[in-house]
C-alpha cells in the first residue's frame, strides 16, 4: 500500500505541454496561480474554468487522474464549502432561516467560487508542472531557472542534483521503513496503542535502522555515480535539449491573456447581466 | 601475443585493523592478466578480496602497492590527472550488488541517460545511445516507468544499460547477481552473456555463486587475497577437495559426479553442464 503512493505525480506522454520547455511551463504555473487569486467575479471563474479545461485537454491526462489527484483536498473542500454557506453573512434577506441556521444566496455563491477557486489551483499548476513534466525536467528547469545565481558561487546544479534524488530515494525509502516496521512488528513492537508520547517512542527502533541505511545507500549510490563519470555540472549535456520555441511562446501569451481577461472581467464587471457579477 | 586489456602486478592492498596492530592483508601479491573480449568470472567467499579487486580495477580504491595497467595505461601512476581517471572509468563501466543504490534518475531512460550526460555527448547521441541500450538488455518497453516499480532483475538490467551507454571496453559486475531471485539471476547473466558475445565487451563477473561461472571463459578464485585457482571452468572444478578446503562449493551437478566417481562409479568427475549430467547419468542407469 505504500508502495503505491505517486510522486511527483508524471503522467508520461507526447501532448503539447509535454513537449513545453519545463522553464515555460514553471513560470507559466505562477502565473496561472497568480491570475487564480486574481478572480473576483464570477465572469473571471467562467474564464478560469473555460481556460483550466482547456489547459487539461491539452496535456493529454485523462479528467479521472485528475479527478484522483484533487481526492486529498477533499477535506479542505469541505470545510471552506460548509464554512462559507453556514457562516457568510449576505446583505440579501436570508434564503433559509430556521433556528440557528442562516443561509444567504451570497454564501452559496462564494461557497462554489472558493471551492472553485482551489480546485482550479491545484488542477491548472499540477497539470502545467507535475503531470506533464518529469520530476527530472522539473529539477532540470529550476536549476537552469536559477542559474543566473551561480554568479554569486551559489551551488545550483549540486541543489538541483539533491533534489532530484531526493525524489528518487523517497518511494525506496517508504518501502524499506514499511519492512523494518513489519520486522519490529515480528518481534513484538506496538506502533498503535498508547498515547503520542508512547507511539513516538516506539518509532525509534524504526529510525535508527532507516537512518543507518540511508546513509549506507547513500555511499553506494556516491561510489555509484562517480563510477558513470559525474564530476559535477560542468562539462555535462542533457538528452533532452530543452529551447524555447514557437510553442512556448504560444502558451506564455495564453496564460498573459488569460491574465489580462480575468482582470479586465473584474473591472468591467458592472457591464455584464447582475447575476455574473 | 597482444597487450592484455588488464594487467595486475603485485597489488597489495591493507587496511588498519581495529583490534591488533598490523595490517590486515586484504590482498596480497595479486598478479593477473585478462585478455581482451573474454569473460572471466572471480570466484571468492566472503571476505576473500574479489570486491576489493574489483574497486581497484577502476580507482575507486587505490592499492598500497603493485601496478595495474588498464589497456596499456598505467592507473596507479601518481601523476594520474582528473581526466585520465575519467576516461578509465568510460572504458571500464561498474555494475554493483543492489540495484535500487545505484539509480539516479526518477524515470528509466533518464536514469540510462546519466553516464553519457557525464560524459558530455551530444543530445541527439545520447539519445540513440539509451535507445539501443535498453534495446540490448530488452527494457525498451519501460524506457518511461519509474525505476521504483520494477522487479529487481529488471532494475539490474537498467542499470547494466546505463554503462553500455557509455560504451565501455570492460564492464565489471561486482556480485550484481547476489540479491537478485533466481528469474532476475537468470535475466541478468543472460544479459551479460550476451554483452560479451555480441558486442565483445571483456566482462569480470564477480560472484559466489559456483553455477554462474561455468559460463565463463575462464574462471578465477581468489581465497584470502591470492590467486588460488585459475583456469577454464572445467579446469577449476576438477579440484573438488581443494575448493572445499578453502571454504567453496563446486557446482551442484559436478558435486554429484565427483562423488558418485569416488565411490567407484564408473563416471567422469568433470561434468559441469546440468544437460550434459542428466543425459550421462540416464545412459548410465540404462545400462
Amino acid at each position: 500500500m505504500l508502495k503505491d503512493i505517486t510522486l511527483g505525480q508524471f503522467f508520461p506522454g507526447k501532448s503539447f505541454l509535454h513537449k513545453i520547455d519545463p522553464r515555460t511551463k514553471i513560470i507559466s504555473a505562477l502565473l496561472y496561480i497568480v491570475a487564480v487569486f486574481l478572480c473576483d467575479s464570477i465572469m473571471s471563474f467562467i474564464i478560469l474554468l473555460v481556460a483550466t479545461l482547456i489547459l487539461i485537454a491539452m496535456s493529454g491526462v485523462p479528467i479521472k487522474i485528475i479527478v484522483k489527484g484533487l481526492k486529498p483536498l477533499i477535506f479542505i473542500l469541505a470545510f471552506t464549502t460548509i464554512y462559507n454557506v453556514f457562516f457568510y453573512k449576505g446583505d440579501t434577506p436570508p434564503l433559509v432561516h430556521w433556528k440557528f441556521i442562516t443561509i444567504y444566496a451570497e454564501g452559496l455563491v462564494f461557497a462554489v467560487i472558493m471551492a472553485l477557486r482551489i480546485i482550479c489551483l491545484l488542477a491548472g499548476s499540477s497539470v502545467l508542472m507535475t503531470y506533464t513534466t518529469s520530476p527530472i525536467m522539473l529539477t532540470d528547469g529550476i536549476e537552469r531557472l536559477l542559474s543566473p545565481l551561480n554568479k554569486i558561487k551559489a551551488p545550483v546544479h549540486e541543489f538541483a542534483m539533491m533534489m532530484s534524488i531526493a525524489l528518487r530515494f523517497i518511494p525506496t525509502l517508504v518501502e524499506e521503513t514499511d519492512k523494518i516496521m513489519s520486522a519490529q512488528k515480528a518481534r513484538g513492537a506496538d506502533f498503535n496503542s498508547g498515547g503520542l508520547i508512547k507511539r513516538a517512542r516506539a518509532l525509534i527502533p524504526v529510525l535508527v535502522p532507516l537512518f543507518i541505511s540511508a546513509f549506507r545507500r547513500a555511499s553506494d549510490l556516491a561510489v555509484a555515480m562517480e563510477c558513470r563519470c559525474y564530476r559535477g555540472g560542468s562539462g555535462r549535456t542533457r538528452m533532452t535539449k530543452t529551447r524555447f520555441g514557437a510553442r512556448d511562446a504560444f502558451l506564455f501569451i495564453a496564460i498573459l491573456l488569460l491574465g489580462t481577461a480575468i482582470v479586465l472581467s473584474n473591472i468591467y464587471s458592472y457591464y455584464f447581466p447582475i447575476w455574473l457579477t | 601475443m597482444s597487450v592484455p586489456f588488464i594487467k595486475v602486478e603485485d597489488l597489495i592492498f591493507t587496511y588498519d585493523d581495529e583490534d591488533s596492530i598490523d595490517k590486515h592483508y586484504v590482498l596480497k601479491n595479486l598478479s593477473l592478466e585478462i585478455e581482451k573480449g573474454s569473460f572471466v568470472c572471480v570466484l571468492g567467499h566472503n571476505g576473500s578480496g574479489k570486491s576489493t579487486f574489483a574497486k581497484l580495477l577502476n580507482m575507486i580504491l587505490s592499492p598500497d602497492e603493485g601496478k595495474i595497467y588498464i589497456d596499456g595505461f598505467d592507473i596507479t601512476n601518481p601523476d594520474i590527472t582528473e581526466d585520465d581517471l575519467f576516461e578509465i572509468r568510460r572504458k571500464v563501466g561498474m555494475v554493483f550488488q543492489n540495484p535500487d543504490n545505484q539509480l539516479v534518475a526518477t524515470i528509466v531512460e533518464e536514469d540510462v541517460a546519466f553516464g553519457p550526460e557525464n560524459l558530455g555527448v551530444e543530445p541527439s547521441e545520447i539519445r540513440r545511445r539509451v535507445d539501443s541500450a535498453l534495446e540490448t538488455v530488452g527494457m525498451s518497453e519501460y524506457a518511461t516507468h519509474a525505476p521504483h516499480r520494477l522487479s529487481g532483475g529488471q532494475k539490474q538490467r537498467v542499470a547494466i544499460a546505463g554503462i553500455i551507454a557509455m560504451q565501455p571496453e570492460c564492464i565489471i559486475f561486482d556480485e550484481s547477481t547476489a540479491m537478485l531471485d533466481p528469474q532476475g539471476r537468470a535475466e541478468v547473466m543472460n544479459t551479460i552473456a550476451k554483452l560479451n558475445s555480441e558486442q565483445g565487451i571483456t566482462v569480470i563477473h564477480i560472484t559466489h555463486n559456483m553455477d554462474e561461472a561455468v559460463k565463463a571463459d575462464r574462471v578465477v578464485v581468489i581465497n584470502e587475497g591470492e590467486i588460488f585457482l585459475d583456469g577454464t571452468p572445467k579446469e577449476v572444478f576438477s579440484n573438488v577437495e581443494k575448493l572445499r578446503r578453502a571454504g567453496l562449493d563446486v557446482p551442484q551437478v559436478t558435486e554429484l559426479f565427483y562423488d558418485l566417481s569416488h565411490h567407484g562409479v564408473d563416471l567422469p568427475s568433470d561434468i559441469l553442464c546440468e544437460e550434459e549430467g542428466a543425459e550421462i547419468l540416464s545412459a548410465w542407469l540404462k545400462k
